[in-house]
């Protein structure tokens, strides 16, 4: 379970707190979506939690366990694929397998790329591959090592909605066998609505959470259905609510089509 | 059926056969740098070809007389009678490993004490701003002191190449460690690098390529260095031969060594950019392409 206590972020220059108070609980292996405007403080939030920041002040807490630093059993894919250009594929997606004698970190380096349908890139470097492709590549690198937790930053914002909707069948298929803690930043509702359980709205100066919405779909997902419809909404009008501060959560805004981005 | 066919296709291609036509666009710019590159190599020779035939008419006909800017063909008469000789198998061989035991302990240093100023913040606010001061020294000014300490030898020779090589290189990787991606570091963070391997992971790769070209910039005032050490007193070297040419009036034997270093330097250079090509294979950049 990844446990956010009162967590709070200034940064040093000052000014609003990027993140305050933040009060989550996320269940083992459910997925999280963390949607909300630009500058809520999403970001800040996963940065916190791979231990790349400190908290000014609060605490996250993996397994009970005191996040300050890179944890082992936290996994970050980046708004970019970040591969080191230098290695070939194989070597990229087995780079946090440094403990492993050298066939058993090639073997489930290999089994990554397999999972995330990418068997016979290995040997590639990454210039070589598709933004798409890179990306698949930067999230078999996070889950290699097996972590209890992933996190994602708008890990498909880059790409085209085909592209993207193949990714987010990969994710599923591969949080299925294994099922990590998610937590996924998006800028898309439909991608929330699609992979989360359940989908937290935040709200900009200070970044804190502003509605919490389950999604009680069963999977797969029909992006046709209804109570598709219904989840997306809801979670639009969150949005909208969240950048009107004059309502209260919960109640109803006037201008429902309003720009939340 | 036409219809759907290229489209079928394409989606099956959408992002697996992008690369390879990039692949072979690059193969195709590939060829016509070449040939590009030929041709350039070609203009480039016009004018040194032009210059030393036209010497070489004005001796022979007698418009010159060539006794101090002897005509090519003496220059190569001589450099045969040194190679059949063996004397300039023995100098060349001499300054090769001078250069060579130079180059590699002023690289090795160099590059240690890049990647130590470059990683750390203190250890760059403590040896940086001396190692600079050293570096304003010209380092010729070494040599009285090289010879008291290390004697006139082997080793003070070696020592000042050295000094030469270690400055491009050290400067050339703590410049390149400073503007390494913040995101590619963060990329060993995340997986609990320690130092050791985030240097040798992460730091040293991402600077290979700024790397290789300090460590030619160093090979080139190697090359510098050992002329100078060797004028310094030497009985073998091509530095000697420059000298003793000057002494006993032998222009001839001087531009032989010229064009020997002119050679060996060139030779060394190439083999560095071959040996150190497989490092970069993973280059997305312009020139990789070319
Ligand atoms: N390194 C930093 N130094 C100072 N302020 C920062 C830094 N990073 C982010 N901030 C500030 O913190 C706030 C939250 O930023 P954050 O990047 O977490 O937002 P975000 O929700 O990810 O936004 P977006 O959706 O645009 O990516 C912003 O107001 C931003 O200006
Ligand atoms: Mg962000």
């Amino acid at each position: 379970m990844l446990t956010f206590a009162n967590l709070t972020k200034t940064y040093a220059g000052g000014g609003v707190a990027a993140l305050s108070q933040v009060d989550l609980a996320v269940q083992a292996g459910e997925i999280a979506a963390i949607v909300g405007g630009s500058g809520c403080g999403k970001t800040t939030l996963l940065r916190l939690t791979a231990g790349l920041d400190q908290a000014s002040s609060g605490f996250i807490e993996i397994d009970g366990d005191r996040v300050t630093t890179p944890h082992p059993a936290i996994g970050i894919v980046f708004q970019e694929p970040r591969l080191l250009p230098w290695l070939t594929v194989r070597d990229n997606v087995a780079f946090g397998l440094g403990d492993q004698p050298r066939a058993a970190r090639r073997q489930r380096a290999d089994e990554a790329l397999e999972r995330v349908g990418l068997a016979g890139y290995g040997d590639r470097w990454p210039r070589e591959l598709s933004g798409g492709q890179q990306q698949r590549v930067a999230i078999a690198r996070a889950l290699a090592p097996r972590p209890k937790a992933l996190l994602l930053d708008e890990p498909f914002s880059a790409l085209d909605a085909f592209t993207r909707a193949s990714l987010h069948d990969h994710l599923l298929a591969l949080w299925e066998e294994s099922r990590p803690t998610v937590v996924i930043v998006t800028h898309d509702v439909e991608e929330a609505v699609t992979l989360g359980d359940r989908i937290i709205v935040m709200q900009p100066r200070p970044g804190r959470i502003y509605e919490e919405i389950p999604v009680d779909l069963p999977r797969p997902r029909d992006r046709m259905s209804p109570n598709f419809d219904a989840a997306k909404r809801r979670v639009l009008k969150a949005l909208d609510n969240s950048l009107n501060p004059q309502h209260p959560p919960g109640q109803a805004a006037p201008a429902g089509g309003a720009l939340w981005w | 059926m036409t219809l759907q066919a290229p489209a079928a296709h394409a989606a099956a291609d959408m992002d697996g056969d992008a690369p390879q036509q990039d692949a072979a666009g690059r193969a195709r710019t590939a060829r016509s740098a070449a040939g590009r590159i030929g041709g350039v190599w070609l203009v480039g020779v016009i004018l040194p070809v032009a210059l030393a035939a036209g010497w070489e008419l004005a001796v022979a006909g007698g418009f010159a007389n060539g006794r101090l800017m002897p005509p090519p063909s003496q220059i190569w008469s001589e450099l045969a009678r040194l190679a059949a000789s063996g004397e300039l198998w023995t100098h060349l061989l001499t300054t090769l490993w001078r250069v060579l035991a130079g180059f590699a302990i002023g690289a090795i240093a160099g590059t240690l004490a890049g990647l130590l100023t470059g990683a750390s913040g203190l250890a760059r606010q403590a040896l940086d701003p001396t190692i600079q001061a050293l570096r304003a020294i010209p380092s010729i000014a070494w040599v009285p002191l090289f010879i008291l300490w290390l004697g006139i030898f082997e080793a003070s020779k070696v020592a000042l190449i050295a000094v030469g090589v270690f400055f491009p290189v050290y400067l050339g990787v703590m410049g390149a460690i400073g503007s390494i991606d913040r995101k590619l570091v963060e990329v060993g963070r995340v997986f609990r690098l320690g130092r050791v391997q985030m240097a040798t992971r992460v730091l040293l790769p991402a600077v290979l390529p700024e790397w290789v070209i300090s460590l030619r910039s160093g090979l080139g005032l190697g090359f510098m260095f050992v002329v100078a050490a060797e004028f310094m007193g030497a009985s073998e070297g091509l530095g000697y031969l420059l000298v003793d040419g000057q002494q006993l009036g032998k222009p001839a034997q001087i531009l032989a060594a010229i064009i020997t270093f002119a050679i060996l330097g060139k030779l060394c250079d190439q083999a560095l950019v071959v040996a150190t090509r497989p490092l970069l294979a993973w280059r997305d950049t312009v020139r990789a392409r070319l």
